[in-house]
């Protein structure tokens, strides 16, 4: 806070002050913060369920049995499928797939966008022309649709080809933001130095500038997980990936095609998509937390509304709060 | 003036690129999907199909492939895109035109209503910080977390199937001709309510969350304290200039969006039963009619960049640094 | 020195308030704060152009902001009083007004010209409009159209062609960004400016130009000024009176050419040689060494004594108030805040006092 009423005063002293602190006490800031936290718990907690899945689920997820369509209970957690197949089972065994293809492709997905966008930005002139414009060109183009036939037009689609066609489609954002931010980068003044040092290229690129897109790559990472987790259930639940391969996707995908709704089977739609929606916030609240540390001004003002409501302060723009608290002696 | 030159510019690349990714897509892929499918389908393809099917896939050995190209965009610029295969002989086009304006309704007035609505929540948010609206952002957050296609089917399990309020699937009442009268209108958009509702719920988010961060972001710039200093009632201060200036990232930002939206609605149509284009543009994918898929790839990629071209002239008004000569 | 010019409207009435700033407490922070400004008391005269002028960090800007109520989240007012008079006499609490009450004063009463008029303008709509907003706002019955008109007069009266009223705020350079800014501050015809650091992106000749039309402007159309800068020099140039600030304190309060020819605290002192003077003798250089407290964890005793050549053993316990310099002869209205002119407070607080250094004892 203190940083912001320096700001007042004088801001172009201010942003070298604040972007000086210590790495440590930042991502110590970082891990503070309530939201990221929330999220890491509950990615914690599918990464958990995607190792040891195999272990903890109670049935073959293939297997049929007798009680059909049953809704949840103590022996079948999330209820049974019209083939008398566990829900529960098959849902705790398609979160690895989930994750493994969501993280190569959010990996394979950053590593272009850093090359491309770190590239764009630092080389400039045309280079960076052609290489923007690609990533703009790949930015309009709807994703999904284009997901969608690439994938519809391959022979078959396993994992690892789904995670590539998803990076390939999915690399241009991050790219456009690291373009945008070496390009602001390359400008200061510590880069300036390093390069009428005569560093090499490589070397200022890796220790002057990467270093300081670490929050932006990571929170183009998070987003490009996200996009891969939702493409990734949207192709199984269209059934363009093996629909025997389990993932969450993949139950959604017999659930609709096995007229769950008309059935009203609830718990066979409900319960994946849940899952769905857990790992999306999770993985939102995680980027909200980067967000609110890179951008202070996101951050809440510290204090709860019902503490703020009591002492009588509403904060806003243009009409600072007056409370008498202080001492008023001073001749 | 110049600004809008950069942008037509660009467009005109990005659809070429659509195109060169059409035209290489089928060629690059491993296998030889055609064959498979020419035998799978033995007999029941003319040899008129079959010929546009292999023309389409650079089997054509009699051609370079410079001349498969050109007479691709040949084909193209005459409005031919080939023979539907899952509904032969219907040329692809015609089918085209018969989803496209389902969907481009369904998507236009949806994503109006909620980037109006987002838009004006997120001024809201973002200008009282601190209040009871704060709880929306969390809940927001969650409906834009799910995939669309899972919200309609929660969607039909609350109101068509346990409240029976809204039909299931389809987009108009079957018995009806379509035509332009009152009754037929209702219908449309009696069965369209629930894919629009669907739509409205999981992009406002973004909207709102995009607002909402723009608006804490400007009202921290200077000219809103000098509004304030200057006594401007709240209404005027708030969006004159806070939400005036925010609004502006937020246009720029339906270009990424709307990608994402149209993407989310395709899927969506497969599960209302919606004819739209996603509809033939799946039921295509799972036949392997190549010719309509891609078809409706390009015909998407085509709206979605004429809704940008749009938006970049809205842009263009709103903010007059784009209009800055030189 | 006689080359220094005679201090300006000093054939003003002494003691006519139009701004009473009184124990004014602010803090930045709602559950840990730091305390930014405690119990600061300054006074504004009718038709007096008054300077305020500290280091970056001092609290000057945000004494400004705290007494028009602009200070952003997660400033805190925490006590004090704001007395505003009117022409009529009428006084009104600035910290005590409602929401209606206090946006109708603004700019009517009190207008601000914000520091770095580059991002104070709203780069969406035209400068006239702007101007005439305020113009709208205030009086409801004057027509669109007039309050255009008015707009132009208004540039036209800060040397702006009023052609360029239809201009947005990027087609302008930066010193006529800064005169919309002054012609929009005059709209109402206000009775206190507040200049935050006004000058401070310009280039010398257009700093020179604005504070000669500062000054012309006052005195064709008599508001008071309060002129925020950490540019001494240009303050004796403009300003009736001075008043330093340090650690979110005021230190040194009187005439300006006081503070000019005889500073009396050794902040003031330091301060006046870190600038060049614009015109008169020229005088050594030097900077103050070290820098300003941490707001967040100040000392105790004295604020400045870590950087202060003349600190003694009591300024290290015994907070410093603002008296009357312990120099014979000097005006009595000047006030300073030094144990060095205070030996009463030291003895009391059980420490030998210890006499005026020359340096801050000129006459």
């Amino acid at each position: 806070m203190a940083a912001e009423l320096l700001d007042l005063e004088d801001s172009a002293e201010l942003t070298s002050v604040q972007t000086g602190p210590s790495g440590k006490k930042r991502r110590f800031l970082f891990m503070r913060n309530a939201k990221a936290l929330t999220g890491l718990g509950i990615l914690g907690f599918f990464v958990l369920i995607a190792i040891i899945g195999p272990w903890i689920a109670p049935y073959d997820p293939d297997a049929r049995s007798k009680e059909l369509l049953q809704p949840p209970s103590w022996d079948h957690l999330m209820g049974t499928t019209h083939t008398g197949q566990d829900v529960f089972s098959q849902v705790v065994l398609g979160t690895r797939s989930v994750l493994v293809i969501a993280f190569v492709a959010g990996f394979a997905a950053t590593l272009l966008g850093i090359v491309i966008g770190i590239t764009a930005g630092y080389i400039g002139g045309v280079g960076d022309e052609s290489l923007s414009a690609l990533s703009n060109v790949f930015l309009v183009i709807p994703q999904l649709p284009l997901i969608i036939i690439i994938t519809g037009s391959l022979p078959s689609a396993g994992g690892l080809s789904v995670a590539l066609v998803i990076a390939i489609t999915g690399w241009a954002w991050g790219a456009r933001v690291l373009r945008a931010q070496t390009l602001s980068l390359r400008r200061r003044d510590f880069v300036e130095a390093a390069r009428a040092n005569g560093e090499k290229t490589w070397r200022i690129v890796m220790a002057e500038i990467l270093p300081n897109l670490t929050a932006i790559i990571a929170a183009g990472f998070i987003g490009t997980v996200g996009f891969a987790v939702l493409s990734q259930i949207t192709l199984s639940f269209l059934g363009l990936t093996p629909t025997d391969e389990w993932n969450w996707g993949t139950v959604l995908y017999w659930a609709q095609s096995q007229l769950a709704l008309q059935r009203h089977a609830w718990w066979w739609f409900v319960f994946p998509g849940a899952c769905i929606a857990l790992l999306g916030m999770a993985l939102t609240l995680i980027n909200f937390g980067i967000d609110e540390f890179v951008n202070p001004r996101l951050r809440s003002t510290g204090m709860n509304a019902r503490d703020l409501r009591k002492r009588g302060i509403r904060p806003r723009i243009g009409f600072t709060p007056v409370v008498h608290e202080a001492k008023e002696d001073r001749a | 003036m110049r600004f809008f030159g950069r942008r037509l510019v660009f467009y005109a690349i990005t659809f070429w690129a659509a195109v060169t990714i059409n035209f290489f897509l089928p060629r690059l892929l491993p296998g030889d999907p055609v064959s498979a499918l020419i035998a799978k389908k033995q007999g029941q393809l003319s040899t008129d199909a079959i010929a546009s099917l292999k023309a389409m896939f650079g089997l054509d050995s009699n051609q370079t492939l410079w001349q498969q190209y050109l007479h691709y965009w040949g084909d193209l610029l005459h409005g031919d895109l080939g023979t539907s295969i899952s509904y032969y002989p219907a040329p692809v086009t015609s089918i085209i035109k018969q989803g496209l304006p389902w969907t481009i309704g369904l998507v236009g007035i949806s994503t109006i209503i909620a980037f109006t609505l987002g838009t004006l929540i997120g001024t809201a948010i973002g200008w009282r910080r601190g209040t009871w609206a704060d709880a929306l952002l969390p809940i927001s957050t969650f409906f834009s977390s799910v995939p669309y296609f899972w919200l309609a089917l929660i969607v039909i399990t609350i109101f068509s199937v346990n409240l029976e309020w809204f039909p299931s699937s389809g987009s108009y009442d079957r018995d009806m001709v379509p035509n332009l009268s009152w009754d037929f209108i209702g219908s449309v958009i009696y069965y369209g309510t629930l894919p629009a509702l669907t739509i409205i719920l999981t992009s406002i988010a973004g909207w709102i969350l995009g607002m909402r961060n723009m608006s804490v972001t400007v009202s921290s710039e200077d000219y809103v304290t000098v509004a304030q200093a200057k006594g401007l009632s709240e209404r005027r201060v708030m969006f004159g200039y806070a939400a005036r200036n925010a609004i502006l990232p937020q246009i720029s930002s339906f270009a990424l969006s709307l990608g994402f939206i149209v993407g989310g609605t395709i899927v969506m149509e497969q599960v209302f039963s919606y004819q739209g284009i996603g509809f033939y543009l799946l039921s295509a994918t799972s036949a392997h009619d190549y010719p309509l898929m891609q078809g409706c790839f390009l015909v998407i990629t085509l709206a979605v960049l004429l809704a940008n071209i749009v938006a970049d002239f809205v842009y263009g008004v709103l903010d007059p640094r784009t209009r800055q000569e030189g | 020195m006689s080359a220094l010019p005679e201090p300006r409207g000093s054939a003003r009435p002494a003691h006519d308030p139009v701004l009473e700033i009184k124990n004014l407490s602010v803090d930045y922070g709602y559950d840990d704060p730091t305390h930014v400004l405690r119990q600061i008391s300054l006074t504004l005269n009718r038709g007096e152009v008054l300077g305020l002028a500290g280091e970056s960090g001092c609290g000057k800007s945000t004494l400004a902001y705290a007494a028009t109520r602009l200070l952003p989240p997660p400033g805190l007012i925490t006590g004090g009083e704001v007395i505003f008079t009117d022409r009529d006499g009428g006084k009104s609490d600035i910290l005590a007004l409602n929401d209606k009450d206090l946006r109708a004063s603004r700019w009517q009463d009190m207008a601000i010209v914000f520091q770095g008029a580059m991002n104070s303008l709203n780069p969406v709509f035209r400068i006239g409009r702007q101007i005439a907003d305020a113009i709208t706002a205030h009086e409801p019955a004057t027509t669109k159209k007039d309050a255009l008109a008015r707009a132009a007069d208004l540039l036209d009266l800060v040397g702006i062609n009023p052609d360029r009223a239809r201009d947005f705020p990027h087609q302008l350079s930066g010193g006529m960004r800064q005169r919309v800014m002054i012609a929009m501050a005059l709209a109402l015809d206000p009775q206190v400016l507040i200049m935050d650091e006004p000058t401070t992106a310009l280039d010398v000749v257009m700093q020179r130009q604005i504070v000669e039309q500062i000054a012309d402007l006052r005195d064709r159309l008599g508001f008071s000024v309060i002129f925020i800068t950490h540019d001494v020099s240009l303050l004796i140039e403009i300003a009736d009176r001075i008043a330093i600030m340090y650690a979110g304190e005021i230190v040194e309060d009187a005439v300006a050419q006081d503070v000019y020819r005889r500073p009396r605290h050794p902040y003031s002192d330091g301060l006046l040689h870190s600038f060049p003077p614009l015109r008169g003798a020229r005088r050594e250089l030097g900077g103050i060494p070290g820098s300003p407290p941490d707001m967040a964890n100040l000392p105790t005793g004295c604020p400045f004594r870590d950087r202060c050549a003349f600190a003694f053993d009591a300024c290290a316990h015994i907070t410093p108030e603002l008296v009357t310099p312990a120099v014979p002869g000097d005006d009595p209205r000047r006030s300073v805040a030094c144990l060095r002119h205070d030996p009463a407070r030291v003895a009391a607080g059980g420490f030998a006092p210890v006499p005026v250094p020359d340096q801050l004892a000129l006459r």
